[in-house]
């Protein structure tokens, strides 16, 4: 799908220019605390909000499906410090069967 | 320490290259993101909301991917003080300036060690990342259907482990609190991939308004950051 290179190649330049924009902006201004603390909340911010909408969304409903109990798996297993893929395939698996046998959407 | 951080951190890249090519994404372009965007939390938001609206998600996801990015410039500032790179090693040393990277450098008791401590995680996480971005990668593109798997679980999954070290305090569970009730009431209304645009911000544009306030006491943290 050629489309997706736009995504991919824009994407990454918009990414990219956060990164040297920091390497060029002199240093005077560069050591101001706030701005490193205002970075940190709006990562928290989209990275929860992206969480949910992975979670929760389906087109433009918010539904309930397997993928919540699968969450919930997630969850456990972040909080009983598992690695990242252990908890991230198990979420998989979790959504997998859940469908497989018990037919949850 | 940066081979075993490079080694652990490569293993996302494993879920990252299944996660893309699931999403429609070809395994040239899936590969493509690892060497040019570099930066899990951008990638991962890329494919993310590629996957939930195909092509009309394209600007959403550019969007998204560049305001998750935003934290890098700040590591690039700090970093510019501790590397004192000049031309030409500027566009590689920020190309390498990411979570890890920085953190390991920031962890180094002398300025020696944080100078090899950033080019070292920088480069080993580089090279593991985009290996396993290929592994993933040939494995997402022969699965079929990503909800047959559970893919779409384990995209969700990944955007919950990223942010799961983050919420240490009060603060941090408020403003992911907000930023999930905000994007989520924005979701009937909009078109896919705006309302964590708007409602992320909008969080954080709460809990500014609320330090102003005498609940402020209550969002006292140690370490603000």
């Amino acid at each position: 799908m050629p489309s997706y290179w736009i995504a991919v190649l824009v994407g990454s330049v918009a990414v990219y220019s956060w990164k040297l924009l920091g390497y060029l902006v002199p240093k005077r201004i560069a050591n101001n605390q706030e701005v490193v603390i205002f970075a940190g909340k709006l990562t928290i911010a989209l990275l929860a909000a992206l969480t949910a909408v992975q979670t929760f969304v389906a087109g433009h409903q918010l539904v309930i499906d397997s993928r919540l109990a699968a969450i919930g798996v997630a969850a456990i297993l972040y909080w009983r410090k598992a690695p990242f893929i252990v908890a991230v395939a198990a979420a998989a698996a979790a959504a997998a069967l859940l469908r497989h046998f018990l037919g949850w959407p | 320490m940066s081979v075993g951080v490079g080694l652990a951190t490569g293993l996302y890249g494993f879920s990252f290259g299944a996660l893309a090519t699931a999403a429609g994404f070809s395994i040239w372009q899936t590969q493509v993101l690892s060497l040019l965007m570099y930066s899990g939390g951008s990638q991962f938001a890329t494919v993310g909301v590629i996957a939930a609206s195909g092509p009309a998600g394209i600007l959403p996801a550019i969007i998204s991917a560049w305001l998750l990015g935003i934290r890098n410039g700040f590591y690039a500032l700090r970093l510019n003080s501790v590397l004192s790179v000049t031309g030409l090693v500027k566009v590689f040393a920020s190309q390498l300036t990411i979570d890890e990277s920085n953190a390991v450098s920031a962890s180094q008791e002398n300025p020696k060690d944080a100078k090899l401590g950033f080019w070292l995680t920088g480069a080993a996480v580089f090279v593991f990342w985009n290996l396993f971005t290929l592994l993933g990668a040939l494995l997402g593109s022969v699965l079929g259907d990503p909800s047959i798997w559970g893919l779409d679980a384990a995209a969700a999954a990944a955007f919950l482990g990223l942010v799961w070290p983050r919420l240490r305090n009060l603060q941090s569970n408020l403003i992911a609190i907000l930023a999930i009730v905000f994007t989520l009431a924005l979701v009937p209304a909009l078109p896919s991939g705006i309302p964590v645009i708007i409602g992320a911000p909008t969080a954080v544009g709460i809990i500014y308004a609320l330090k102003r306030t005498p609940l402020a006491k209550y969002l006292q943290v140690k370490n603000d950051a």
